[in-house]
């Protein structure tokens, strides 16, 4: 196997973290670059866990899940009807009781979704090219974006965890005024990091979760040693369907669950490019490189652009991020924790 | 009985390498070019040139384009789109620094620069490919979005971002009506739609095809990858920003940078998935689909209510037709993965024969 | 799948496109008007587009339910779903352009994108567009924008109004030199708007005017307010809609900008913009014109003769509220056009160019709009062939946590310099389309 070239890695590398340290060193204030940092690794999680879904199902099945981002919609609707409903329907408490078997619930319905959605639509496709499989996903994207609204809903609705909104402000005898930090994001990167913590352990320690890891290595030998590919690719989705109620829990609280939601797959996918489409470390780490770019290059980034070309306003952050995960696709074209392709003729 | 080739025989190598050999086919589709173009004008209302017949005409020639590059060439592109608004944007500032020029010259001056924009964004194809080529084609949607929207020289300094036309003039003719607007872009399109036929017929079609089906071995018998693949992307791009200039000035009138935007681009897949990848034809079939079903299904819709006893508001309809359309690409993708192209093919076999068995 | 199958699932789907090709069924010639209902029920832009067609179609249904139609000629109408999308919303005037006897009497679009996109084909189609309280700001202009009707404001007039509230917070439009005023706006032809007036006022003043654009559908805003936390202007002028609204009053408690120190445009102060912060958007401003929250006596008419019939469009708890209001209110403006070109044309369904007359001349005082039931949710509306606006004012409410506190201040945009960039910018437009533009004084003259 040739030995990968890292020139252009190293060089890239040295690129990007010349802009990182760029601000610092034209005199901005370090405590604001501190939180718009901060602020980027907490945006880069939320992107993660939305990614996770992805590399889930790439890993164990080979398909590109473009409807992640409807999941996670449909999953937040789910979540925050039912729990507005239930207190309604069989008295439980509003609130956190009424929340807690919302949760409950809605998984189920994700688990129901991911067994309709692997026959109706993986089964009879099994063997077409990946660019069809991907144009079934989109299909199954614009269904349940339908669905989702006809069955729950179009306006917008809050799930409340709880939070505060307010902003803490922390480090304040270091840098005046302190810095930033909002309580939601805390929470969600805590709620994010138990979430890995719980999909790593099941799928080292636990049968399913090995049967999983056997099928995303070789489909065929899996197959051979006696998994059952089917069921297998139903857990698959409903673990995909789980992250995504985890995500949408999350992405709701802070953002309201409405239908921009679905929206959120396209943000997703320069994570997955960058990490590349098997790794979860990759995944994560993918979501803190393009959280702390799309906000460094949009707060920093922006402005000087602005006035050097005369530009009606910034909103850098729009291509920024995919411009990014495509430097690195020239130097990497796997992302940077994929596996190499190797094509036979 | 009616497809029959007996008695059809071939004298020359010029008949052998005709695009319509059966002289039903020759029937067929010059009948449905004469009904078109000198049936429909007296037939057709306004509303069928306007809403069904102008965009569907102008949208084939953005899916044919994308088929070339898709279906033919095998590079995924998620932001053709893009190339659209380039050539609308193109055009615009051509007309409002050069009035005095030709319109059909402003369309192939846009499809041209588009074409450029084309290679430029191609170049990553000749290192990545498949469905990370897609994400490349869509940082080119993002990027081509923004830069509409911010850099105020492409929409002539307007305030509010977005820019209006001037009804098309040519020869000191005005094309304001929905006919004389409807016949421009049939000609425009059915010329076009001729040289892609071409194209594909030719030695430079046959290199995409091969770029398409195994690549290494391509480049193996000799296929330069770099022309092949830009190439594809140029002349993909060219049709596109013909298709996007005609769109900008004859449908739309006036538009902003969201008019472009990556729902479009995946319309335009969704098209050459339906229609047929890899084929002229499919490319007509699938646009025809993706225009009508809205229509149809908004008037559809409130009958079918009727029927049950649901009183079906604008909302239900907009989501119903959201579930409809996922459904229906759902379904073609198992049931004729090649498109309704494949299944014309197929019945066109079977007319061959029929009604005899074999 | 089997070939018959396919063939016949073909032959199907062939024949139901092209059976929704034919003509619907020509309305019989009876006695009524069409008026069609643009809207946006879903999408990022429903919650606030929503309650707006509500309002719109109750009073359509209240004017015949309570006066058997406008002089006896029965209203019918029909929505059509736009998502804010400017092509959807083109063709959906394609499609409704040309229904009911006389085709569509007149046309609120609810989107400045769409009605850019419309008013180029208004030339031809010679059917009036509303847009009241947005659109093209140089539409006020009836010599060139004959068909455009911003009635009661623009938004030009709406920078106008809320620059002067601060100058007089500041103690004289003067004290604002040096001061910093950012604008976060919607990236579409409705944000950008504003940003011309703001900028000529720039150089009046010498304030410093900082633009910060949210692209649709507008829930990633927290560069933009990490941006705004950084530079720390002075006012914040919030020129959103739909979701866009309510994510800017979340993030600016998420870093902590004072909500006081906020103002809306009319569309950025409504409750689906408050709710989501919910505590949070307490001491926010916006503009309010024309339809201020509240109930009056046109509230309790179409209770009394739409909701209690079980006839409402949309949940009863919802009239009364900002935008349900205003949605009333055009659809007041609309049958009040109609009517008044009743008077000259005939008590009979009228086509666009006659409804475009009655707009052109409406002359709507207090006593009259008291007697619509209006009395407190509408300001008076005088057209004339050179100012299609009719007269703006607003006042500036601001939020309490549970329902809007209007201000005693009532505030006129300056004409003096307004007026000027109306003129120039309706001119070009005429240059740049080839429109000819119409001669006032002498129209007045042959019509006596």
């Amino acid at each position: 196997m040739a030995a990968r070239k890292n020139g252009p890695v190293i060089a890239l590398g040295v690129v990007l973290a010349a802009g990182l340290a760029a601000p610092l060193l034209t005199g901005s204030a370090p405590g604001f670059y501190l939180e718009v940092l901060i602020g980027g690794l907490m945006a880069g999680v939320l992107y993660s866990l939305v990614a996770l879904g992805f590399v889930l199902i790439f890993k164990a099945s080979g398909v590109f899940n473009f409807a992640q981002g409807a999941m996670v919609l449909f999953a937040a609707l789910a979540l925050a009807r039912l729990a507005e409903w239930l207190p309604g329907w069989i008295g439980i408490p509003a609130g956190f009781p009424a929340l807690a078997l919302a949760f409950v619930l809605a998984t189920g319905i994700m688990i129901v979704l991911a067994w309709v959605v692997e026959r109706v639509v993986l089964r009879p496709l099994v063997a077409q090219d990946p660019v069809a499989l991907l144009m079934a996903t989109l299909g199954v994207t614009f269904f349940l974006d339908g669905f989702g609204q006809t069955i729950w809903g179009s306006d917008v609705y809050k799930i409340d965890l709880g939070i505060s909104k307010e902003p803490t402000m922390i480090l304040q005898s270091m840098f005046e005024g302190g810095i930033l930090v909002s309580k939601e994001d805390l929470v969600a990167t805590v709620i994010a990091t138990l979430l890995v913590l719980m999909l790593a352990l099941f799928f080292q320690k636990t049968a399913t979760g090995r049967a999983l890891r056997a099928v995303a290595d070789d489909h065929q030998a899996a197959q051979s040693i006696g998994i059952p590919l089917n069921r297998i690719w139903v857990i698959v989705w409903a673990v995909a369907g789980f992250v995504a109620l985890v995500a949408g829990m999350v992405w709701g609280s802070k953002l309201g669950v409405q239908f921009s939601l679905a929206q959120l797959a396209l943000k997703a996918l320069p994570v997955v490019i960058l990490g590349g489409f098997t790794s979860i470390p990759g995944a994560i780490i993918g979501g803190l490189v393009i959280g702390v770019g799309e906000k460094m290059a949009e707060v920093f980034l922006g402005p000087p652009l602005v006035k050097m070309w005369d530009l009606a306003g910034g909103g850098i952050e729009n291509w920024f991020a995919y411009v990014l995960a495509l430097l690195f696709l020239m130097v990497r074209p796997e992302g940077l924790f994929g596996e190499k392709h190797i094509d036979r003729v | 009985m009616f497809y029959r080739e007996n008695g059809q025989f071939k004298a020359s190598y010029v008949e052998d390498q005709q695009i319509l050999g059966i002289r039903q086919d020759r029937w067929f589709i010059f009948g449905l070019i004469a009904f078109a173009l000198f049936a429909v004008p007296y037939l057709a209302s306004d509303y069928m040139f306007r809403a069904v017949l102008i965009p569907f005409l102008i949208v084939s020639l953005a899916a044919i384009g994308l088929n070339l590059l898709v279906g033919y060439c095998g590079q995924i592109s998620l932001g053709h789109a893009a190339f659209m608004g380039i050539g609308a944007y193109a055009a615009y500032n051509l007309v409002v620094r050069f009035p005095q020029l030709n319109f059909i010259l402003v369309l192939v001056l846009a499809g041209l620069i588009a074409a450029l924009v084309g290679i430029l964004f191609g170049l990553p194809s000749l290192q990545i490919k498949g469905l990370y080529l897609g994400v490349a084609t869509l940082a080119a949607q993002f990027f081509i979005d923004w830069v509409f929207a911010r850099v105020k020289w492409f929409t002539n300094y307007s305030p509010s971002g977005s820019v209006s036309t001037a009804p098309i003039e040519m020869f000191g003719f005005k094309f304001d009506t929905p006919t004389e607007r409807y016949l421009l872009v049939l000609v425009v399109v059915i010329v076009f739609a001729l040289m892609a036929k071409n194209l594909v017929r030719g030695h430079i079609g046959r290199s995409w095809m091969a770029m398409r089906d195994m690549d290494v071995a391509a480049e193996v018998i000799g296929i330069r990858p770099m022309y092949a693949k830009l190439s594809a992307f140029a002349v993909s791009a060219f049709y596109a920003g013909v298709a996007g200039a005609m769109w900008g000035f004859v449908h739309l009138g006036s538009w902003e940078p969201a008019a472009f935007s990556v729902n479009f681009s995946l319309n335009l897949l969704f098209m050459i998935i339906i229609g047929g990848m890899g084929s002229i034809l499919g490319s007509f079939i699938g646009a025809a689909f993706i225009v009508l079903l809205p229509i149809t299904l908004n008037q559809i819709l409130p009958v079918l209510g009727g029927l049950v006893g649901m009183n079906f508001g604008t909302a239900l309809a907009s989501h119903m037709e959201f579930m409809i359309f996922g459904a229906l690409i759902i379904f073609f993708l198992i049931v004729e993965p090649l498109g309704i192209a494949r299944l014309w093919a197929i019945g066109k076999e079977k007319l061959r024969l029929w009604p005899f068995p074999h | 799948m089997k070939l018959q199958t396919s063939i016949a699932a073909a032959a199907a789907i062939t024949a139901a496109l092209t059976g929704s090709l034919l003509p619907t069924s020509a309305s019989a010639q009876a006695k009524e008007q069409f008026f069609p209902v643009l809207s946006y029920r879903t999408g990022a832009y429903a919650p606030n587009g929503t309650p707006f067609a509500n309002g719109y179609v109750d009073y359509l249904k209240l004017i015949n339910a309570r006066d058997g139609g406008i002089n006896g000629v029965k209203i019918t109408y029909e929505e059509c779903e736009t998502g804010y999308a400017t092509d959807r919303g083109v063709e959906c005037y394609e499609r409704l352009k040309g229904k009911g006897p006389t085709g569509a009497a007149v046309f609120h679009t609810l989107s400045t994108g769409i009605t850019f996109a419309l008013t180029d084909k208004s030339f031809t189609d010679k059917i009036p567009i509303i847009t009241a309280g947005y659109g093209r700001a140089d539409s006020v202009d009836g010599q060139v924008f004959k068909w455009n009707f911003p009635l009661g404001g623009t938004y030009w007039g709406a920078a106008d109004m809320l620059i002067q509230h601060i100058g007089k917070k500041e103690g004289g439009l003067d004290k604002l030199k040096g001061k910093k005023i950012a604008l976060v706006y919607h990236d579409s032809p409705y944000g950008k708007e504003p940003i011309a007036l703001l900028q000529e006022r720039a150089k009046m003043h010498g304030y410093e005017l900082s633009l910060l654009p949210v692209t649709h559908p507008g829930v990633e805003q927290k560069a933009t307010w990490l941006q705004v936390r950084q530079s720390r202007p002075d006012y914040l002028f919030l020129w959103g809609w739909g979701v866009m609204n309510g994510t800017a009053l979340k993030e600016a408690v998420a870093v902590g900008y004072p909500r006081e120190k906020m103002y809306g445009v009319w569309w950025a102060g409504a409750e689906p913009d408050v709710r989501p912060a919910g505590d949070g958007a307490k001491g926010y401003n916006a503009l309010t014109f024309m339809a201020p929250a509240g109930q009056g006596k046109v509230h309790a008419d179409v209770m009394k003769f739409v909701h209690d019939k079980g006839q409402g469009t949309g949940p009863k708890a919802e009239v009364g509220e900002v935008l349900y209001n205003r949605g009333l209110v055009a659809a007041m403006m609309s049958v009040e056009g109609v009517k008044r070109a009743q008077l000259k044309y005939g008590k009979k369904p009228l086509k666009g160019e006659e409804v475009q007359w009655g707009l052109e001349n409406l002359a709507l005082d207090q006593k009259a709009l008291a007697a619509l039931g209006f009395a407190g949710f509408a300001d008076p509306i005088s057209t004339s062939c050179v100012d299609h606006e009719g007269g703006s004012r607003a006042k500036i409410h601001t939020w309490d946590g549970n329902k809007w506190v209007v201000g005693n201040d009532v505030y006129e945009a300056d004409q003096q310099v307004i007026k000027p960039m109306i003129r120039a910018s309706a001119a070009k437009y005429a240059q740049e389309k080839k429109v000819t533009p119409r001669d006032c004084a002498k129209e007045l003259a042959s019509a006596k």
